[in-house]
């Protein structure tokens, strides 16, 4: 390991050596494309990844996740820890102190009342900040001096890098924003346009879903960065268009979001004038089993768990269905070289991935067929099966996307392979993913008995999304069905698991209990992921500096961005 | 003629009033979330805050009542404080996008130019060929010229724009280099080299959107000739010994033109909608693109803004069509 790294090191103080001497400003001008185009500078009302990449040009954290997905000092000198004594024994306060010297734009200093000031800002309740789950559990801000933020939390945290750290949480301006907390927060178009911000770029023009040009920050702490003068952040348009622009004419520099079929991606590569990069994050397509019945005769309690599915709540069934799909086909079909197949739903960070369940790599048909027969489920006259009246028979929807329609039907014909009839259904992605608690279609109330789409969570640590398939996160009309538990899932060891993890602090006892905690939801098949999806993204061969980050946001080194002479 | 127009414009009112409220009430009804977009990393009591900071939570009447009030009566006021300087609309709250917490008429504002200069220009540069299309190919119907143009305005009609437009993209950006395949819309024309660079930028766009323009008024204005090129009139002009040029120009155009100019007065509001599917093949970004990323986003405000917009727009149009009858044909009086 420490050979390797030596070596990535050397490598990589060799490659930055031309941008540590180039000057602020002396490479002119650097094109980005965003396909879809950011619709406010201000990250915390929108909680989209296109604005929290265009914030991340202006705004900053106290500290962020590097392209391998460690926690890097930004605006502080050392990332807190037990062991330096910044994070209390307790886990309950962790301080931290600000790098001297550090300037806003406007050439004030940056202070750890604009840390405080941030937390209450995105706290407020009237405020609709779209980030306020990094802050949960922070009870305090103190500001003992200038330059310290002490953060205190109501439990203790074996996590404590929520708040301030990543670019879901950068610090904004005390200043700017004083007038626009709570309700004042959607009126202050003027601040959330052009957030004044501590990195190397300042907003110039913002125009919403269009473009925004920013310039050098004269006041950024490093005198000789960034070596641009200018950025262009075009939006608009579709990901082939935005892959054509780096890779075939070179009008610019870099492209975001570039998920085109393997082939159409390839050809544009062909052209030799930009490079395809991409990043594995913990993004997976995955395919939810609903345990409860939803059939329209029961009422209020359809979809509940007052209701078991009739048959999908048979452990055989759904292992069954998992057996029959062949994850390296779908995913060669739908993802190419951007993708892998995977037995976990919780792939990444290396730690946490579990090789438990690498055994659904490979099809089962003929397995799957018996385990159907030994759970005694016959096939009727029509090739369905069935058991005591109760037929074989699924729903299985989805939001429309071309590659998820492959996949449905090649899973359908899979599965009905197995004698199981499958009926398939697509939902336009913006009701599916909406949560109007009105509408039958969206993915939280699930009528119906498969469903597939992509999740994934942010930052590096995974307690809380492993949170997401905890009992009180069931959506069910008391909360309005809004919750993250779709398959309905609820066990004791389960819960017991999760409540542990939160007072673990030691992370390879974290891995472990993380690792469980997936072996547990995969054995029992209420989940099937199918694919590993990557981050894909493209720079043309003249930008240098470029380090795809997939545990922060993609722009989050563009001060180390340069042109390639 | 002028009680008529006056006439026209009170009835304007109610079935303007009436169009905003099947609008309000379509967009209601249609399913769909403003915080769909929001990544599922966000969790749902978050997204249940920011609807609420929306204002989603109001009964409809209250929602509609508010609109009406924000549309016509403060941004009117916001129009005239931005003329003359004044302050009448300090402090009130005004249509505010879902997306952007910006207004709304802000963004259409910014939009505007970019889609008269494309939209627009389009318009003009289409009706400029297809007029003398149509009056050559009337003149010397079933000529191979006819042949070629009828060809021509097929393909006009029947070729959509995210086919043309790309295929334009692949030939002019990709292989010959020649046109950005991507509209820049902060370029300001100040000098000759960025005036070369605006009309490099625009020049395939306006040429997708000529086509569709050419294809359908050239068909008209054909049509409409060869209606009057056989009337006795144009016999009699002949008879009395005037030259071809002033018989075809002067007689049978002026005829003619009656019902193209309306259908050309008809088609001036869908400039002002924007070419939905040609900005976003080549990224101008005007009220088209606007409009479609704010149906995508469920940014109520915007959509029903927007579609207002096009409602007085068409109406106003209509009345204007109206009246041009009556100043081109004295025969059309109203009175």
């Amino acid at each position: 390991m420490t050979i390797k790294t030596i070596l990535m090191g050397a490598a990589c103080a060799f490659a930055f050596a031309p941008a540590a001497m180039a000057e602020r400003g002396s490479d002119g001008h650097v094109n980005i494309i965003y396909w879809q185009a950011p619709s406010t500078m201000n990250n915390y009302l929108s909680g989209g990844t296109k604005e929290m990449d265009a914030a991340s040009v202006v705004l900053e954290p106290l500290a962020r996740y590097d392209e391998t997905g460690a926690i890097v000092p930004w605006l502080v000198d050392e990332v807190p820890t037990v062991a330096n004594g910044g994070v209390s024994a307790d886990l309950k306060t962790i301080t931290w102190k600000l790098s001297e010297g550090i300037m806003w734009s406007d050439g004030s200093a940056l202070t750890s009342a604009d840390v405080k000031f941030t937390w209450e800002y995105c706290t407020n309740p009237d405020g609709g900040c779209a980030n306020s789950n990094y802050f949960e559990d922070v009870v305090s801000v103190d500001t003992p001096d200038d330059l310290t933020a002490v953060v205190t939390f109501g439990v203790p945290k074996p996590f404590p890098y929520g708040p301030f750290v990543g670019g879901n949480t950068n610090i904004i301006q005390m200043e700017q924003f004083k007038d626009c907390v709570g309700v004042k927060a959607q009126e202050c178009t003027e601040a959330n346009f052009n957030p004044i911000g501590t990195g190397p770029f300042m907003v110039d023009d913002f125009r919403p879903n269009d473009v925004i040009t920013f310039k050098a920050n004269p006041n950024y702490r490093d005198p000789n960065k960034p070596a641009f003068a200018t950025v262009t952040f075009k939006g608009g348009g579709d990901a082939t268009a935005a892959g054509r622009s780096v890779l075939e004419t070179g009008e610019f520099d870099y492209a975001w979001n570039l998920q085109l079929a393997p082939d159409v991606i390839g050809n544009m590569a062909a052209a030799g004038k930009g490079t395809v990069i991409s990043g594995y994050g913990t993004s997976v397509e995955r395919i939810m089993v609903n345990l409860t019945d939803v059939s329209a005769d029961l009422g209020d309690t359809r979809g509940t768990v007052a209701n078991p599915h009739p048959f999908l709540s048979d452990i055989k069934v759904r292992k069954a269905l998992s057996m029959a799909i062949d994850r390296a086909l779908l995913t060669e079909i739908g993802y190419g070289e951007t993708g892998k197949p995977t037995c976990n739903v919780l792939p990444a960070p290396a730690i946490y991935a579990s090789t438990a369940n690498d055994g659904c790599l490979a099809q089962d048909l003929a397995g799957a067929n018996a385990l159907l027969d030994e759970a005694g489920y016959a096939r009727g006259a029509d090739g369905i099966r069935a058991k005591d009246g109760v037929k074989l028979s699924v729903l299985y929807q989805t939001s429309t996307n071309a590659v998820r329609q492959d996949y449905q039907a090649l899973i359908k014909q899979w599965w009905n392979e197995l004698g199981v009839e499958v009926e398939l259904r697509n939902i336009s992605a913006s009701v599916f993913f909406g949560s109007d608690p009105g509408s039958n279609d969206t993915f939280q109330k699930f009528f119906a008995d498969i469903e597939m789409y992509t999740n994934n969570f942010s930052g590096t640590d995974p307690e809380s999304y492993m949170g997401s398939w905890s009992c009180d996160q069931i959506p069910s009309p008391d909360n309005q069905w809004q919750g993250n538990n779709m398959p309905r899932f609820c066990n004791d060891d389960y819960q017991a698991m999760l409540a542990e993890m939160a007072v673990t602090g030691d992370i390879d006892k974290r891995a472990e209990l993380a690792k469980a905690m997936n072996d547990m939801l995969m054995q029992d098949y209420v989940m099937l992921p199918i694919t590993h999806r990557s981050d894909v993204s493209a720079h043309s061969n003249t930008l240098g500096g470029v380090r795809m980050n997939v545990w922060d946001t993609e722009t989050w080194n563009i001060a180390d961005w340069t042109r390639v002479k | 003629m002028l009680t008529y127009t006056i006439r026209r414009l009170m009835l304007a009112v109610p079935t303007l009033l009436f169009i905003s409220l099947v609008i309000f009430l379509l967009l209601k009804l249609a399913p769909g979330d403003p915080m769909a977009q929001v990544p599922l990393t966000v969790p749902p009591e978050v997204k249940e805050k920011m609807r609420e900071a929306l204002g989603l939570g109001q009964p409809i009447y209250i929602q509609y009542v508010k609109w009406l009030i924000q549309f016509f009566w403060i941004e009117p006021q916001v129009l005239f404080d931005s003329i003359f300087g004044t302050g009448f609309a300090e402090g009130k709250l005004r249509v505010i996008s879902w997306q952007t917490r910006s207004p709304v008429m802000d963004i259409v504002a910014q939009r505007i130019p970019q889609t008269l200069w494309v939209v627009g220009m389009a318009y003009v540069v289409g009706v400029l060929i297809a007029i003398p299309i149509g009056i050559y190919s009337a003149y010397k119907q079933y000529s191979v010229f006819d042949q070629v143009g009828t060809f021509i305005s097929m393909i006009g009609y029947s070729v959509p724009p995210f086919f043309s437009g790309v295929l334009m993209i692949v030939i002019f950006s990709v292989f010959l280099g020649w046109f950005p395949s991507i509209y820049d819309t902060t370029l300001v024309v100040d000098s000759w080299d960025s005036f070369v660079k605006q009309l490099r930028q625009m020049i395939m766009p306006v040429m997708v959107l000529a086509l569709q323009t050419t294809a359908q008024i050239s068909r008209f204005m054909r049509a409409s000739m060869l209606d009057n090129l056989n009337q006795d009139y144009v016999r009699t002009a002949r008879a009395k010994g005037l030259n071809e040029k002033v018989v075809v120009m002067v007689h049978v155009l002026r005829n003619s033109m009656i019902p193209v100019v309306t259908v050309i007065a008809l088609g001036v509001p869908a400039i002002f909608g924007g070419a939905i599917i040609t900005e976003q093949v080549f990224k101008v970004n005007g009220i088209g693109q606007l409009l479609i990323t704010a149906i995508q986003a469920n940014d109520l405000p915007m959509v029903q803004t927007l579609t207002f917009m096009f409602a007085i727009l068409i109406v106003l149009f209509n009345l204007i069509a109206d009246i041009m009858y009556g100043i081109l044909d004295p025969r059309i009086r109203y009175d």
